[in-house]
């Protein structure tokens, strides 16, 4: 009996390390599709490029959300970013057929790169201290609800929105729809004022090379 | 127990540090839009860390609204691009100041 009982106790532990060892992978393989994702965002010349390597990275937050048991947010994040967002983003792309190698020289300000990296240095390196001086956790109790609640994660988000945060919620219904007319409103208004022929001849002193659009 | 909350607060600092190294050093406006994203993204993450981490679905109902937001100035955005593209065959960010009614 006790050789059977150490036996299960070592099934369950047994258990327990492949469960964090688990944990740790999909960790491990979201980060690395989240950290290329996002240097391919950045350092790749061609927006198409960009884009696809955007969904890269979404799809990395999205297991890192599996990973932290958001499942919901999860699904979520794969069908509006993913699925929309970035599809709106390359629909644009190739509606305007920008989707043309950038030069890497057009520069007119100098040291703007330097500069810029300098200034990620900075705020990566304050972010990360600022996160040490400080306890950021009031420890209140949770107001809207705990996460570890009975029900699952849908059914305890779906009550906390529809209760707690109900208000916000309806004023992301009023955002979405002030934002479909404004998108109209701009559509309309840009196609009856654009000029179809030709550069403004005020602007042509600062027409651009056709060749090559700046980085 | 799965992977301590630091790794992924961690792991934000770093995406959103790209994010805005990004939005700094390039200059297509197509793409500054997708380093706002790669940073709204990085913010989800920590709310979500949070959210395990103080044990309230709070954090989980503002990424909730967080893409809502992102959805409408994606749209929004991309038609001041549009419209800036109608203008000019370059989108640059020094060329927004075209717009100017």
């Amino acid at each position: 009996m006790l050789a059977t009982l150490s036996a299960a106790m070592l099934a369950d532990t047994s258990g327990q390390a492949l469960a964090h060892a688990s944990a740790w992978a999909v960790f491990a393989v979201g980060a690395t599709m989240i950290l290329t994702g996002a240097a391919g965002v950045i350092l790749l010349r061609n927006p198409v490029h960009s884009a696809l390597m955007l969904v890269v990275t979404l799809f990395g937050v999205a297991l890192e959300f599996i990973d932290e048991s958001a499942d919901f947010l999860a699904a979520v994040q794969i069908i509006v970013y993913a699925g929309a967002v970035v599809i709106l983003f390359l629909f644009v792309i190739m509606f305007l057929g920008v989707d043309r190698k950038e030069a890497i020289a057009a520069e007119p300000t100098k040291l703007q790169k330097p500069l810029a990296a300098l200034m990620g240095l900075v705020v990566l390196v304050e972010i990360l201290a600022l996160s040490r001086v400080d306890h950021w956790a009031s420890g209140a109790p949770a107001q809207s609800g705990l996460l570890n609640g009975p029900g699952d994660n849908v059914q305890k988000l779906g009550q906390a929105v529809y209760t707690g945060y109900l208000l916000p919620f309806e004023m992301t219904a009023a955002l979405l729809v002030i934002a479909v007319v404004a998108t109209v409103v701009l559509s309309k208004r840009s196609a009856s004022t654009a000029e179809p022929t030709g550069p403004d001849p005020l602007e042509q002193a600062e027409e651009p090379d056709e060749s090559e659009v700046a980085l | 127990m799965s992977v301590p909350s630091a790794w992924y607060l961690v792991l934000a600092a770093v995406l959103f540090t790209m994010g805005a190294t990004g939005l700094l050093i390039r200059r297509n406006v197509l793409i500054m839009f997708m380093c706002i994203e790669l940073m709204l993204n990085a913010v989800n993450l920590t709310f979500v860390t949070f959210a395990r981490l103080l044990n309230d679905i709070g954090g989980q109902v503002d990424v909730l609204f967080v893409l809502v937001v992102a959805a409408a100035e994606v749209v929004v955005g991309l038609a001041i691009i549009v419209a800036l593209f109608r203008r000019r065959a370059a989108a640059t960010a020094d060329d927004i100041h075209i717009l100017k009614g």
